[in-house]
């Protein structure tokens, strides 16, 4: 694939410095699909449940359905209809990505205020408000990336142009 | 010597009533001139504004939101550039407020040499200056239906120009060491809701900038100050602003913006992905909704075209519904990836018209109608609409918004 160019050393400007452990660790991270990112801890459904209900249910609506922020479940086999409702449940490929999305932006008001655990805890309980996981999932490092997403088969990538000009 | 402007000025003295009010105070003074007693002009200003005769504004759909955006005036822009302060915007938590001094760019992942960036190491590095669009994916989303918005801001306000100054990633890379399993960077920034995309590697070592440069000047803080992704010719939220880190990884992240968001949902329920490019594209900002013309006679029409491939090659334009098309003067020099303004002379002969600008770019793609993209995609994948749009000049002079 990819050239990689890694100029030898004479041909390196120099700028910038080695990052200190202490500074990659505050840099931030990715999570992946594969799992690779995600931190030590671990949640379940019920204490999801909780969760949810204290910081999210107020946007999002008591059972995710959606209140003035979007619906996180429900909308499966509405992708091909008039009105396809792509939420959580019926579009999102990877569940990790629910992870790192959380991790990242939610609660949409104080993001960076819920722990890894409450994170799992809260992906857990969606995941099940959705049907995909069950009552007694215990979601970690190790469950979350083997979580199968109702839509993972449906995307496709970018075949354009595709419209033959007139 | 230096003389200072008097205040209160002379005019405020006579009072605004000006020649009349001179006259009276000042008869002997009046008599001796030949016209007008000129007031002088203002002193110099650190930093200039717009004329108080000009009001051009960005438009928002959520002014009090921190999940929002605003469009840019095309109507009232001349030539390529965007004014750095009508550049659109598009932010899902808000423009935070970063102090350049503090700010660091991490490049870590698969490299042999993770480093730490300030912005002074990066301002040291070899810069280019480019002039690029950026164009939100979810520009032209009312144009889905037949006649579309009613002026061009709203129907195409969601992309600007400008003159981006900044390192090219690629070298930036080559500090760090790239290793031969990679091949994906994921960006990220240092907004609330620290924004993230995945770009592929062979594009990140292409033409990507990292830019601290707008127009002249520091990048602007809706755009990203102090630093920013530029991911020439793709959709907008892939160019992360106020960037902090990248890691160069084995595969996409997968980010809620490229699997929730900005993806594409065809007819058969599968939807395209990581549909970076923007499609060439061309609308006449003049005459357009909104605007009225005040009588027949000579009217230039203008407008901008732009292509995410590379230059646009050719506009034409029709005034006639689509029935004939002339080719518009492109005013060059014509740079890649970026706006580029056309120009046809025309005369309103006062009757009803239709007008319409079709683009095609150098690898020879034709802008599409917007049936040609309703029968490919369908009526669900939101993003990407890049149709042929039209305007119609009415015969009282008024520009309204066609179906084409
Ligand atoms: C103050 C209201 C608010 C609260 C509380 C809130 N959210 Fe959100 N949420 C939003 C908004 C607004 C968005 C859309 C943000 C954007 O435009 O990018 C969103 C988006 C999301 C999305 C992405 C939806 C999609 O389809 O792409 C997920 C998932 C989500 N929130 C989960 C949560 C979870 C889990 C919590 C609790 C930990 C939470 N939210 C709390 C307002 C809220």
């Amino acid at each position: 694939m990819p050239v990689t160019h890694a100029a030898d050393e004479s041909e390196r400007t120099g700028l910038g410095h080695e990052a200190t452990a202490e500074e990659l660790g505050a840099a931030g991270y990715t999570v992946f699909p594969d799992g690779k990112g995600l931190p030590e801890g671990r949640g379940t459904v019920s204490e999801g449940k909780a969760v949810y209900q204290q910081f999210c249910a107020a946007c999002h609506g008591r059972n995710a359905e959606g209140d003035e922020a979007a619906a996180l479940v429900g909308g499966r086999d509405s992708l091909t209809s008039e009105r396809p409702r792509k939420t959580v449940e019926s579009y999102w490929p990877y569940a990790t990505s629910l992870w790192d999305y959380i991790r990242r932006s939610m609660p949409y008001e104080s993001p960076g205020s819920l722990s890894d655990d409450e994170i799992y805890a809260v992906v857990a309980h969606l995941l099940h408000l959705g049907d995909i996981v069950g009552e007694d999932a215990v979601l970690d490092r190790e469950t979350l990336p083997r979580v199968e997403m109702p839509n993972r088969d449906g995307f496709v990538s970018d075949d354009r142009p595709d419209t033959g000009g007139e | 010597m230096t003389i200072r402007k008097r205040r209160p000025s002379r005019r405020a003295f006579l009072g605004l009533a000006g020649a009349a009010a001179a006259s009276s105070l000042h008869p002997a003074a009046r008599a001796q001139t030949a016209g007008e007693i000129r007031d002088l002009g203002e002193t110099p200003t650190e930093y200039g504004k717009p004329s108080a005769f000009e009001d051009s504004k960005r438009w928002s759909r959520a002014p009090d939101a921190t999940a929002s955006s605003s469009n840019t005036p095309l109507a009232d822009l001349e030539g390529i550039v965007t004014p750095s302060g009508l550049h659109f915007e598009r932010h899902h938590t808000g423009v935070p407020a970063i102090d350049p001094d503090s700010h660091r760019l991490t490049i870590h992942g698969l490299v042999d040499r993770p480093l730490v960036f300030t912005m002074d190491d990066l301002v040291r590095m070899s810069s280019v200056s480019r002039f690029h669009f950026i164009e939100c994916s979810g520009n032209s989303a009312r144009e889905w239906s037949p006649a579309g918005a009613p002026n061009v801001q709203l129907s195409h306000g969601l992309a600007s120009c400008s003159e981006w100054t900044g390192v090219l990633l690629a070298d930036l890379l080559d500090e760090v060491g790239v290793k031969p399993e990679a091949s994906w960077i994921v960006a990220e920034g240092a907004d609330a809701g620290l924004m993230s995309r995945s770009v592929p590697l062979e594009r990140a070592l292409d033409d990507v900038m990292i830019a601290y440069g707008q127009n002249g000047e520091a990048v602007r803080p809706e755009q990203g100050y102090p630093l920013r992704l530029l991911v020439p010719g793709c959709e907008g939220s892939i160019s992360v602003k106020w960037l902090r880190r990248i890691e160069v990884a084995h595969m996409p992240s997968m980010a809620r913006d490229e699997t929730s968001k900005y993806t594409d949902l065809l007819p058969d329920g599968k939807a395209r992905q990581l549909t970076l490019v923007m499609d060439a594209k061309s609308v006449i900002t003049r005459p357009s909704g909104e605007q009225k013309l005040d009588g027949p006679g000579f009217c230039e029409i203008r407008g901008l075209a732009w292509s995410g491939r590379g230059t646009i090659s050719r506009v034409e334009v029709s005034t006639d519904g689509g029935r004939s098309w002339t080719d518009a003067e492109i005013e060059g020099p014509r740079h890649a990836k970026a706006f580029t303004r056309f120009r046809l002379p025309w005369r309103w002969d006062g009757g009803r018209h239709v007008l319409m600008s079709r683009a095609t770019d150098d690898t020879g793609y034709v802008q599409p109608t917007l049936a040609a993209l309703l029968d490919a995609r369908g009526r669900s994948t939101i993003y990407h609409n890049n149709r042929i749009k039209a305007w119609e000049v009415q015969e009282s002079g008024e520009v309204t918004n066609a179906e084409a």
